[in-house]
């Protein structure tokens, strides 16, 4: 386990957010019509545009917005059975959201540790943060995560 | 030139939890349908399995394992997969045979055996799996995404934890009845909001369980029916319609497994997925919403039966919990919705799910669903919705 934590913290998945202090989504973006899709498929993949009246077959990564709304949210009460990766034992709750970008997606993800359903609305504004999921064999593995924006009157009210 | 095709004979196997072979049960449906038919075995033509993913090869060429179990009879066969639509899908197949004069009897079988707990994904890596990435980089489990669209009644249409708990009061007491429901048992309000939470804002009585369980369809043509004086004097039951549309792009309804919606560049779409699923059975049939007299619907959890309401055109959006409050939806009520006692009384069977509800609205438009009846139902429709762009809905008249 020491030698795992000496190695730095890499995204669980490739090429599907950026790292680093603003951290953003990674779609790909249909060369000919402009159709963004998240997840983006694998680089070495032939990607089809989703879009039906478009033909394209060359995409390139674009990232998205930082910030979105939230569309709705939920969370997850039990422990989700396998593939998920417990990482604490017992289960510690966390929470989920759906949330929507300016671009025009609703992208799901957890919400960034030590937020709860009692932080989020539909509607309220949050942002993207990079956080660990799980350790394996090569060390920290991140994903990215939810983070509530806190607005000024409500910190004030703190 | 209609595309009515008749429903002979249904059977269903009960709902449960015994973990015996989904073959037993399969073929205890099968020759309960072909009893209610009056139609040999021997006669059947065309045998459409619905596939389990979770019974090994068996499972996956499951018209084969029908139709063995029952005795080679020189039948052709098939089997569907789609989801939670599979059963669906299946008498869709049946349906164009005989439209298309090469079958003139079909039996349509679907049948589970469920594990217990969390639906989860087949064991091993799949990193290109949505199904499988969905649980290792998210843990979002499918009452996540039902607590999904839960939250957003709440928020946009003021729907209330007591609201879904009145659906599960509801369907327990339709299903109290009926002799192939799993749970049959009063629920009160106090017993869902006193269950734990699964998923904010569901309750583990919000959410419906996975079961055991078979149901099975024969269907024939209405010319062979006629030549037969099958259903009497009033005919047989009709599937008027059956509706497998998928999505059209850009569907904006985050739909599991997926990760993301599609990107709407130029805002939402006219109907969503689940709006377009009923909107093709009402076309196909040229029959419309307020001709509906009742409505099997597919109540993963409580939350979900009220959107379906919406979806297929029953209320306005955001009015169900209107027609719930008013027992609208309550059988006596204007249009009773899940008789059966629905997904809330029998849990998943999922192959078998969609095909036990044509089941259901066979026996309301036959006048039999002895205990559950909706006087005078003439005209029901199903909904359901499965992964990946399935879904469907069935539209029945007599
Ligand atoms: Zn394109």
């Amino acid at each position: 386990m020491t030698a795992a934590r000496d190695m730095t913290a890499i995204p669980v998945i490739e090429g599907w957010f950026t790292t680093g202090e603003e951290p953003r989504l990674v779609a790909s973006r249909c060369t000919a019509c402009g159709t963004l899709v998240f997840p983006p498929p694998p680089p070495e993949a032939a990607s089809f545009c989703r879009n039906p009246v478009c033909d394209g077959e060359q995409h390139e990564p674009a990232e998205l917005s930082r910030a979105g709304r939230v569309w709705s949210y939920t969370d997850a009460q039990y422990q989700p059975p396998a593939p998920y990766v417990p990482t604490t034992d017992p289960f510690e709750p966390f929470a989920l959201a759906a949330v929507e970008l300016p671009e025009g997606l609703v992208v799901l993800g957890q919400v960034a540790d030590g937020y709860g359903v009692r932080d989020l609305a539909v509607g309220a504004e949050v942002e993207l943060v990079v956080e660990s999921l799980y350790e394996d064999e090569t060390g920290e593995r991140t994903i990215w995560r939810w983070k509530p924006v806190v607005e000024l009157g409500e910190e004030a009210d703190q | 030139m209609s595309n009515a095709i008749a429903v002979a004979g249904v059977g269903m196997h009960p709902w449960g939890k015994w973990g015996r072979p989904f073959v037993e049960y399969g073929v205890h449906a099968a020759r309960t349908a072909l009893a209610d038919s009056g139609i040999a075995w021997r006669d059947v033509d065309f045998v459409v399995g619905g596939e389990t993913v979770r019974n090994g090869y068996a499972g996956y060429v499951a018209g084969s394992t029908f139709a063995s179990a029952l005795g080679w009879n020189g039948a052709r066969i098939a089997t569907s997969y789609a989801a939670c639509a599979t059963g669906a899908q299946a008498l869709d197949t049946a349906r164009a045979r005989i439209l298309a004069g090469l079958s003139e009897i079909a039996l349509v079988v679907g049948a589970d055996t469920t594990p217990k707990g969390f639906l989860a994904p087949n064991a091993g890596e799949r990193w290109t799996d949505p199904d499988w990435l969905r649980f290792r980089l998210l843990g979002m489990t499918n009452p996540a995404y039902f607590a999904l669209y839960a939250r957003r009644r709440m928020d946009l249409y003021g729907a209330t934890s007591e609201d879904f708990a009145q659906v599960k009061v509801k369907n327990a007491r339709h299903g109290l009845e009926n002799p192939y429901a799993r749970y049959r048992k009063e629920v009160a309000v106090a017993d869902v909001l006193g269950s734990a939470i699964v998923s904010d804002p569901l309750h583990l009585l919000d959410i419906c369980a996975t079961s055991d369980g078979a149901a099975a369809v024969v269907l024939t043509s209405l010319d062979y029916a006629r030549r037969h004086g099958l259903g009497g004097a009033a005919g047989p039951v009709r599937v008027e319609a059956v509706s497998t549309v998928t999505p059209t792009f850009p569907n904006t309804v985050i739909d599991m497994p997926l990760l993301s919606t599609d990107h709407a560049a130029g805002g939402a779409p006219e109907r969503t997925f689940k709006e377009s699923l009923a909107l093709a059975a009402y076309e196909e049939a040229g029959i419309g919403p307020d001709d509906v007299d009742v409505a099997e619907v597919y109540d993963l959890s409580t939350a979900l039966e009220l959107d379906w309401i919406e979806d297929l055109g029953l209320c306005k959006r955001g009015e169900a919990e209107v027609l719930l409050r008013a027992g609208d939806t309550t059988i006596g009520g204007r249009i009773p919705v899940n008789p059966s006692g629905g997904l809330a009384c029998f849990g998943e069977a999922v192959p078998a799910q969609a095909l036990a509800q044509v089941c259901e609205l066979t026996w309301q438009l036959r006048g039999q669903a002895t205990g559950r009846q909706v006087e005078g139902a003439r005209v029901g429709i199903t909904a359901n919705q499965g992964l990946f762009g399935h879904g469907s809905s069935v539209l029945l008249a007599r």
